[in-house]
C-alpha cells in the first residue's frame, strides 16, 4: 500500500513537481573520487526552485564531475540526491531526464547534418510513424518557443547555423524532455558577447516561467550579472555559498584561487640586470578563431621572478606556449637573446632550447612527461640530443640511467630508482624530476608553469628555494601559477592576466591580495588600487 | 590500448601462450567434430613443419615474409599508427625489384643488382607506406583507412602493369619474364650442402638473413637511437613531442616510410629469393597476417621472431594436414590460422582479467608481510 502511495506521489512529482519543497535539487554529502583524486569531497548543496544558481570555481575543481552526476552520467560513490525533496538515484541520464533535469553540454550534442527539428527529437521521436512524431514535435516546440523566447529555425541544417544558435537547440532539446532544471556547463564559452547578452535575456525569460538553472562557468562576471545564488568549489570542496546580492567579484576571486599554501615564505626581491627576453603585442589566435592571448606587451630581467597571476584560462597557458616555441604568435613579436620571433620566423621548442629557454609546462602528465617512460627516458624529453648523453650515433641506456640518477640525486626525487615508470612517482617528485631535467640545461630563461600544482607540501619548499636560487644565480624566470600566495612569495614583479590581455604590472612590496584579485576580474590597475 | 597492470613474463610469455592453446583447444574440437584424431593432427602438423624433409625449410621461408610484414606493423605501432597497408606495401616492393632486375639485369654486375633490387623493394614500399603517413599527418586522413586503400590501388596498379606494358611477350599469365642468369638470391640448402652438410631442398633463401639483420636493425632503431626515442616519444604523447619540439607530422611521415619499407622488403623474399620474375599476387595475405604477427610479438623485434615462427609452422603445418587427410582441406588450414589470428589477434586481451585477478589477488596477500 505504502509502495503504491509512493509510486502515485512519484508519478504526480514527475507530472507537476513536489510543490512543498522550496528545492529543485538538494544535494547531501556527495563524494565521488577518480583513482585517487577526490573530485567531489562532501559536497551538500540545495538548489531553489525558479532561480539561476551559478557554481564557479578553477579548471578541474570539480564542477564538471558535480553536474555529471545530478544529470546521471556519473554515480557518486556515496551521499544522496533529493529531486523536489524526494531521494532519486540515476544510473544514466535518461532517468535524470524522466526527473525534468536537462543539461546543456559545453561542447554541444548535435548531429551536424540533421535539421534543427530532427536533433530536438533525436531519442524522442515517439512510437507511431516518424512523420506523426515530427508533426506533434513542431507543434509543441512552436509552443516552446514563443514562451521562452527561443527561436530557432527548426529546418535549417545545424552545421549551418551559428554557435549561438545551437546552443538554443540543446535548450529546446531538454526543455523538449520536459526539463524543469537546466544545467549548463561554460554555456558562454564558444559565443560572441552579442550571443552571450542573448543567452542571458532567455535565461531570464526561462527562470521567470519557473525554470530552475544551475550555471557553471569560471567568469566572474557573468556569475554577478545574472545569478541569484552562487556557490564557489575549490578542489573538490564546496567553499562558499551565498546570494550574489551580497557578494562581489574580488571576494569570489579570492574564493576561487585562495588556496591556503603552507609555505608562504616572503624571499628577498632579486636583482634584476639586462633584458633576457622581450615580448611586443603578442597576440595568439586559437582554432576556433577567439583570440586567447591579445597585445600582450613585456620586458623580463635577468635575476628576477616575473610572476603571472590570473584565474586559469585566461591566456597564461598560451604566454608560455608561445614564449617556449609549440604555438605561434598571430600577431606581435617576441625576443630571445637578440633573436626575433615573429608571425613568419617561427619558433619551434628545439631551437629556443638552444637559445637558453628552458621550460616546466603546466601540464605535467600530457607534456612534461611521458607517463609510459621508464624515469631515465622522461629524464631527457627534448634534450636528447644533449652532449651530456653522449655524442655517438647510438645511445646508450646506462649512461641515460647514470644521468638520471644524477639528477635525481641533487634533485632529492624519491625513490631514486631511473628504471620506474614516469608514472609511479608521486606528483611531487615528478614535477622535481622536470625541473632537474630543465635546470641542468644552465638556461638562461626559465619559464615555469604551476610549479607547485598537486605537489605535496615537503616538495613545495624546495622547489621555491630552488627557483629562487636559480633567480639569483641570474637566471630570468617567469612562473605562472593560479595561486596568488605562491606568486605573492616568489615574484619581483607581478603581472596580472584576464581574458587574454594584460591587466597591469605591479612590483611585490606594492601588491596586496584583495588588489590582485580585483585585477584577475579584469578591474584595471588603477581602479584597483583605489579600492585599497 | 590500456597499460597491463600484469607482470611482464606474464605479458610476454604467459598471455601468448594462453592464447594460442585456446586457438588450438577450439580448433581441436572442430577436428574431432569432423572426425579426426586432434592429438595425430597436431602431431602430423608438428612433424610436417619441423621434422619432415625440407619441412623446417618451408617453415623458416614463410617465417621470413611475417618477420618483414610483422616489423612493418611494429615500427608503425610505436608511433601509435596502425599500418594496415602491408599488402600493398608488400606488392609494390616486388615492383621495386622488377623495374631493376629487368631494366639493370645483363648490365650491372649481379651482386650490384641484387643490391639495388633490394633497396628498390625498399624504396618502393616506402613510398606507398609515405603517401598514407602525409595524408594522415597534413591532411588528417585516417592511416587506417588510406592504407587499406593503398592496398587496392597497388593491386590494381600490378595488373595493370602485369597484364600490359611488363608481361612477358607471347603467353598467357600475368606475369613479368624471368630475371637475367643469377639475379636471385642464394638458396641456404644451396649454402650448406656446398659446405659439406646435407640439407634438403627447399626455397628459404638468403633473405631469412636479411629479415633477422632487419630485426636487429628496428631494434637499434627504436630502442638506441635518438630518432627511435623521438618515435616513442610521439607514440604514447603528441602533446609531450610538440612540447619537446620533435614535430610529430614529420616523426609519422618518417615512421610509415620505414614501416613500407620493411613491408616492401618482403617481396625480396618471394620474388628475389624464388620467384625470379614478378608474378600477380605473390603477397597472399602475409601483409594482414603481419598485424597479427606484431601484436602477438608485443611490437617487439624478438617477439615478432618467435611469432613469426609460430605462423611459419602454421603454415607449412597445415599445408601437411591437407596432405595427410583427406577430410581436412586446405580450408580447414586456413580456419585453424582464423583461430589463432583471432585469438591472439582480436581477443588479445581476452584473458587479461582473469588473470589480473589471479596475479594481483596473489600481490593482495603479498602485501601485509611488506608493510
Amino acid at each position: 500500500m505504502l509502495d503504491k502511495i509512493n509510486k502515485v506521489k512519484r508519478e504526480h512529482i514527475i507530472k507537476n513537481g513536489d510543490e512543498s519543497s522550496p528545492f529543485a535539487i538538494s544535494l547531501i554529502d556527495i563524494c565521488k573520487s577518480f583513482g585517487p583524486v577526490q573530485a567531489n569531497d562532501a559536497i551538500s548543496l540545495d538548489v531553489t526552485r525558479g532561480t539561476i544558481h551559478g557554481i564557479i570555481g578553477e579548471n578541474g575543481a570539480g564542477k564538471s564531475t558535480l553536474m555529471s552526476i545530478i544529470y546521471g552520467f556519473y554515480q557518486p560513490d556515496s551521499g544522496m540526491i533529493k529531486v523536489a525533496g524526494t531521494p532519486a538515484s540515476f544510473k544514466q541520464p535518461s532517468e535524470a531526464i524522466s526527473l525534468g533535469i536537462g543539461m546543456v553540454h559545453q561542447h554541444f550534442m548535435l548531429v551536424p547534418n540533421f535539421t534543427a527539428l530532427e536533433n530536438i527529437i533525436l531519442g524522442s521521436e515517439g512510437k507511431k510513424g516518424l512523420k506523426s512524431g515530427l508533426y506533434a514535435a513542431r507543434k509543441k516546440l512552436k509552443e516552446l518557443s514563443q514562451t521562452y523566447g527561443l527561436e530557432v529555425d527548426l529546418d535549417s541544417i545545424t552545421e549551418d547555423l551559428p554557435v549561438g544558435i545551437q546552443q538554443r537547440i540543446e535548450i529546446l532539446k531538454a526543455l523538449y524532455r520536459g526539463a524543469k532544471v537546466l544545467i549548463l556547463d561554460e554555456p558562454t564559452g564558444v559565443l560572441t558577447p552579442q550571443e552571450t547578452e542573448r543567452l542571458f535575456e532567455i535565461l531570464n525569460a526561462l527562470k521567470s516561467e519557473g525554470v530552475t538553472i544551475l550555471l557553471i562557468t569560471h567568469k566572474l562576471h557573468e556569475v554577478m550579472a545574472i545569478t541569484d545564488v552562487v556557490s564557489v568549489m575549490r578542489q573538490g570542496k564546496l567553499v562558499a555559498h551565498t546570494k550574489t546580492k551580497e557578494t562581489n567579484s574580488e571576494w569570489l576571486a579570492e574564493q576561487m584561487v585562495g588556496r591556503s599554501v603552507l609555505v608562504n615564505i616572503q624571499y628577498p626581491k632579486g636583482n634584476p640586470k639586462h633584458i633576457a627576453l622581450s615580448a611586443e603585442k603578442v597576440s595568439v589566435t586559437d582554432k576556433r578563431g577567439f583570440d586567447s592571448l591579445k597585445n600582450v606587451s613585456f620586458d623580463l630581467h635577468a635575476g628576477e621572478i616575473l610572476g603571472i597571476a590570473g584565474i586559469s584560462g585566461n591566456g597564461q597557458s598560451e604566454l608560455l606556449s608561445v614564449l617556449s616555441g609549440i604555438i605561434q604568435p598571430a600577431a606581435g613579436q617576441f625576443k630571445i637573446a637578440e633573436e626575433l620571433f615573429d608571425a613568419t620566423h617561427h619558433a619551434d621548442p628545439q631551437k629556443v632550447r638552444q637559445l637558453g629557454v628552458a621550460h616546466v609546462p603546466e601540464d605535467r602528465h600530457a607534456e612534461g612527461l611521458i607517463l609510459q617512460f621508464q624515469a631515465f627516458e622522461s629524464a631527457i624529453l627534448g634534450y636528447e640530443k644533449s652532449p651530456n648523453l653522449g655524442v655517438k650515433l647510438l645511445t646508450d641506456p646506462n649512461v641515460n640511467r647514470t644521468y638520471c640518477a644524477q639528477l635525481m640525486e641533487s634533485f632529492d626525487v624519491r625513490p631514486q630508482n631511473p628504471t620506474l615508470l614516469s608514472s609511479q612517482f608521486s606528483g611531487g617528485n615528478q614535477q622535481k624530476l622536470i625541473l632537474a631535467r630543465e635546470i641542468s640545461s644552465m638556461p638562461k630563461v626559465l619559464l615555469v608553469g604551476q610549479p607547485t600544482r598537486g605537489v605535496d607540501i615537503g616538495a613545495i619548499e624546495f622547489i621555491h628555494n630552488t627557483l629562487i636560487s636559480m633567480r639569483d644565480s641570474g637566471c630570468a624566470i617567469i612562473v605562472v601559477s593560479v595561486e596568488l600566495e605562491e606568486i605573492l612569495s616568489l615574484s619581483d614583479r607581478i603581472m596580472v592576466m584576464n581574458a587574454g590581455e594584460v591587466v597591469g604590472t605591479v612590483n611585490k612590496q606594492d601588491a596586496t591580495k584583495p588588489m590582485l584579485g580585483k585585477m584577475m576580474a579584469g578591474m584595471s590597475l588603477n581602479v584597483a588600487e583605489k579600492g585599497v | 590500448m590500456q597499460a597491463s597492470r600484469l607482470p611482464a613474463y606474464v605479458d610476454i610469455l604467459v598471455i601468448p601462450l594462453l592464447n594460442l592453446l585456446t586457438a588450438l583447444f577450439v580448433a581441436g574440437i572442430i577436428i574431432a567434430i569432423i572426425g579426426e584424431n586432434p592429438f595425430t593432427a597436431l602431431s602430423i602438423m608438428l612433424k610436417g613443419a619441423f621434422i619432415y624433409k625440407g619441412g623446417l625449410g618451408y617453415t623458416l621461408f614463410y617465417t621470413t615474409n611475417f618477420i618483414f610484414t610483422g616489423l612493418a606493423v611494429a615500427v608503425a605501432f610505436h608511433a601509435m599508427l596502425f599500418n594496415i597497408g602491408g599488402e600493398g606495401q608488400a606488392a609494390m616492393g616486388g615492383l621495386g625489384i622488377g623495374l631493376v632486375a629487368l631494366g639493370l639485369g645483363g648490365i650491372l654486375p649481379v651482386p650490384i643488382v641484387i643490391l639495388l633490387a633490394i633497396i628498390g623493394s625498399a624504396i618502393f614500399g616506402a613510398i606507398w607506406g609515405v603517401i598514407p603517413g602525409y595524408l594522415q599527418a597534413k591532411r588528417g586522413s585516417h592511416i587506417v583507412i588510406t592504407t587499406i586503400m593503398f592496398n587496392f590501388i597497388a593491386s590494381s596498379i600490378m595488373i595493370w602493369l602485369l597484364a600490359g606494358l611488363l608481361m612477358a611477350p607471347n603467353q598467357m599469365s600475368p606475369e613479368t619474364v624471368s630475371f637475367a642468369d643469377g639475379v636471385m638470391l642464394f638458396k641456404i640448402h644451396q649454402i650448406l650442402n656446398s659446405m659439406g652438410f646435407s640439407v634438403a631442398r627447399s626455397p628459404l633463401n638468403l633473405s631469412f638473413v636479411l629479415a633477422l639483420l632487419c630485426c636487429f636493425a628496428v631494434w637499434v632503431l627504436i630502442w638506441r637511437t635518438r630518432f627511435g626515442y623521438r618515435i616513442r616519444a610521439t607514440g604514447f604523447s603528441t602533446k609531450a613531442s610538440a612540447y619537446g619540439g620533435y614535430r610529430p607530422e614529420w616523426i609519422i611521415i618518417l615512421v610509415m616510410a620505414i614501416s613500407g619499407g620493411l613491408a616492401g622488403m618482403m617481396a625480396v623474399n618471394e620474388i628475389l629469393g624464388v620467384q625470379h620474375r614478378v608474378i600477380l599476387n605473390f603477397t597472399s595475405g602475409y601483409g594482414f597476417t603481419g598485424i597479427a604477427v606484431a601484436l602477438m610479438g608485443r611490437n617487439h623485434p624478438v617477439g615478432i621472431i618467435f611469432a613469426s615462427l609460430l605462423f611459419g609452422a602454421l603454415y607449412q603445418g597445415g599445408a601437411e594436414l591437407d596432405f595427410e587427410f583427406q577430410t581436412i582441406t586446405r580450408d580447414m588450414v586456413i580456419m585453424i590460422q582464423g583461430l589463432i589470428i583471432l585469438f591472439s589477434g582480436a581477443l588479445a586481451y581476452m584473458f587479461n582479467p582473469f588473470l589480473e585477478r589471479i596475479f594481483l589477488a596473489n600481490k593482495g596477500q603479498k602485501e601485509p608481510e611488506n608493510g
